[in-house]
């Protein structure tokens, strides 16, 4: 274990200007700084033959290994827009003998969730979700489960707005056990279903994902009534009010497919626009049709009495 | 095809063996018997990682085949599930490793592979780690400094049943503190495939100051032994291909 902190702590504090060359393939990569670091090494901006990328490196090859295949198959999905392109693998052997595995791949741009809505507002809460429900769903049809999804591991590309994954390394195969969780996220750590790899334990995640937004600081767990206290930290957030019904929903399990979930929160997106500005035409047309029953009925009447 | 059982036993403490022999010795034992030993080191907020004791958790690990970390109780219900789950991996890698080296030659590991080849080996591990079976015996230190540590323990065994239930294949749990009474070690709560019902049976600190890890280790060993005497005496027609394959 001694050597093992020795060797991530050398992953994580590569400096810029450090080159990294394949060992099977040659292909080289000039660190330009560091984007993040994880329970599994860490991810640098770098710059490869012909563009700007990121590069996760690892001491841990097998972790490296498993997220390679998870990109690889999010390759095969339809549109391939779940996760970043992957676009090299191999092993890089540094000066001091010791030998790590990295993959490279496409340089997301974008920003932190948090950071998004303080810029744009929380009008964009609906969209966001909707989109983020979108590509679950794409997943899952697919066989996969996000399952460490998280404020960290989601961005938000600009222009126009739209929701990127920016780490895979959760991702698992629907029917097995979730590969890597954030107790916060997790619905066993709440009590509130199983660890298996199912749509719905993504669902879960997606409101506690929300709720974090609201609650920078998250909140403790209590011993009881664990749902019943999530429904409260929902209900004190205003801005998430128009969604509580869907949001309380999926906290319990009660959504079997993200398509599920997508349908009734349109469905409460669009009836929230009728309360706001529709409240005046909606009298408006039942004052009209008074007028035009009352009408109908005295020419009715008019027309008894002159026949 | 019948799949093996993976066995483990995992060693919950927070310090220094004062008694009896050597632990690390007795986890080399109980590896050659089949069973790995993985070490979690519970730290007290006062304690640095580089504290003396310490040194013994990293030893019987590397010497049992099995996965070590050092943890601040709170980072307990995470650290078990993972140093377990790594486990398993790590000793179907070995078994996976050695059938390679009887293919590609001596000298030839994972790290000889290309990343292509590498990938599709890695992901038959992870399959067999879903599917495999597994058996943990947890053996609990319960000398008087675990004290106020005991809560947190029993939260990461129910979290670490929750993460091994959702796993294709089946799992059994049993529990051991030590020191015992009159014995080494103690029984808490025999083979049961789920840890949900622990509250109840949570055993409580004993106090003195003695903390006899390695014989306590060594009674561990002898649970998985006795357990696997009876089944083959039950289904003798069946040979235990366990046994055989590992």
């Amino acid at each position: 274990m001694t050597t093992n902190r020795i060797l991530k702590k050398q992953v994580t504090s590569l400096k810029p200007g450090t080159v990294i060359q394949g060992k099977f393939k040659g292909n080289r990569y000039t660190v330009k700084g560091k984007l993040g670091e994880g329970a599994i090494g860490a991810v640098y901006l770098c710059q490869g033959k012909r563009q700007s990328c990121a590069l996760k490196i690892s001491e841990k090859q097998t972790s490296i290994v498993l997220e390679v295949n998870v990109l690889k198959s999010l390759e095969q999905v339809r549109g391939n827009r779940l996760g970043p392109a992957l676009l090299d693998v191999d092993d890089w052997v540094a000066p001091n003998g010791r030998t790590f595995s990295f993959y490279v791949m496409e340089y997301v741009q974008g920003m932190g969730m948090r950071q998004f809505f303080q810029k744009h507002g929380t009008s964009w809460l609906g969209p966001v979700m909707l989109q983020l429900l979108d590509d679950l769903a794409l997943l899952h049809d697919s066989g996969w489960v996000f399952g460490d999804l998280k404020v960290d591991n989601l961005m938000v590309s600009e222009n126009p707005p739209r929701i990127r994954w920016v780490d895979v390394g959760g991702m698992t195969q629907i029917g097995r056990s979730i590969k890597e969780y954030t107790e916060f996220y997790d619905r066993g750590y709440w009590g509130l279903g199983t660890r298996r790899a199912e749509p719905s334990y993504d669902l879960f995640s997606v409101v506690m994902v929300f709720l974090d937004l609201f609650y920078p600081k998250q909140f403790p767990r209590p011993p009881k009534g664990r749902a019943k206290y999530l429904y409260k930290r929902i209900d004190q957030v205003r801005a998430l009010q128009v969604y509580a019904p869907v949001l309380k929903k999926a906290i319990v399990g009660k959504y079997p497919s993200a398509n599920d979930m997508k349908r009734e929160l349109r469905h409460v997106l669009l009836k929230q626009k009728d309360n706001n500005d529709g409240k005046t035409l909606e009298n408006f047309g039942l004052i009209e049709a008074l007028w035009i029953f009352l009408v109908s009925i005295f020419s009715f009447v008019m027309s008894i009495f002159i026949g | 095809m019948k799949k093996g059982t993976l066995r483990q036993i995992l060693l919950l403490t927070d310090g220094c063996s004062n008694k009896g022999e050597n632990p690390a010795s007795v986890a080399a034992l109980a590896f050659q018997q089949g069973i790995t030993v993985n070490v979690i080191g519970i730290l007290d907020h006062d304690e640095s990682e580089e504290s003396h004791g310490l040194q013994e958790v990293e030893d019987i690990a590397l010497s049992g085949g099995g996965v070590s970390q050092i943890v601040y109780s709170e980072a307990l219900p995470q650290t078990v599930q993972m140093v377990t789950k790594q486990a398993m991996n790590q000793t179907l890698q070995g078994f996976v490793n050695k059938e390679l080296q009887q293919i590609l030659g001596q000298n030839q590991t994972m790290e000889d592979l290309e990343p292509e080849t590498r990938g599709e080996i890695i992901e038959v591990v992870e399959d067999l780690g879903e599917t495999t079976d597994l058996e943990v015996l947890i053996l609990l230190d319960t000398s008087a400094s675990m004290h106020h540590k005991l809560e947190m323990v029993k939260e990461a065994l129910i979290d670490l049943s929750i993460s091994l239930s959702a796993r294709v294949g089946k799992n059994r749990f049993s529990i051991y503190s030590f020191p015992g009474k009159r014995k080494d070690i103690q029984k808490v709560l025999d083979w049961t495939p789920k840890l949900e019902s622990i509250s109840s049976v949570f055993p409580k600190i004993t106090s003195g100051g003695i903390t006899p890890t390695g014989p306590a280790l060594r009674e561990a060993m002898y649970q998985f032994g006795k357990k696997s005497l009876l089944r083959s005496f039950r289904n003798d027609d069946e040979p235990d291909i366990e046994e055989a394959s590992y």
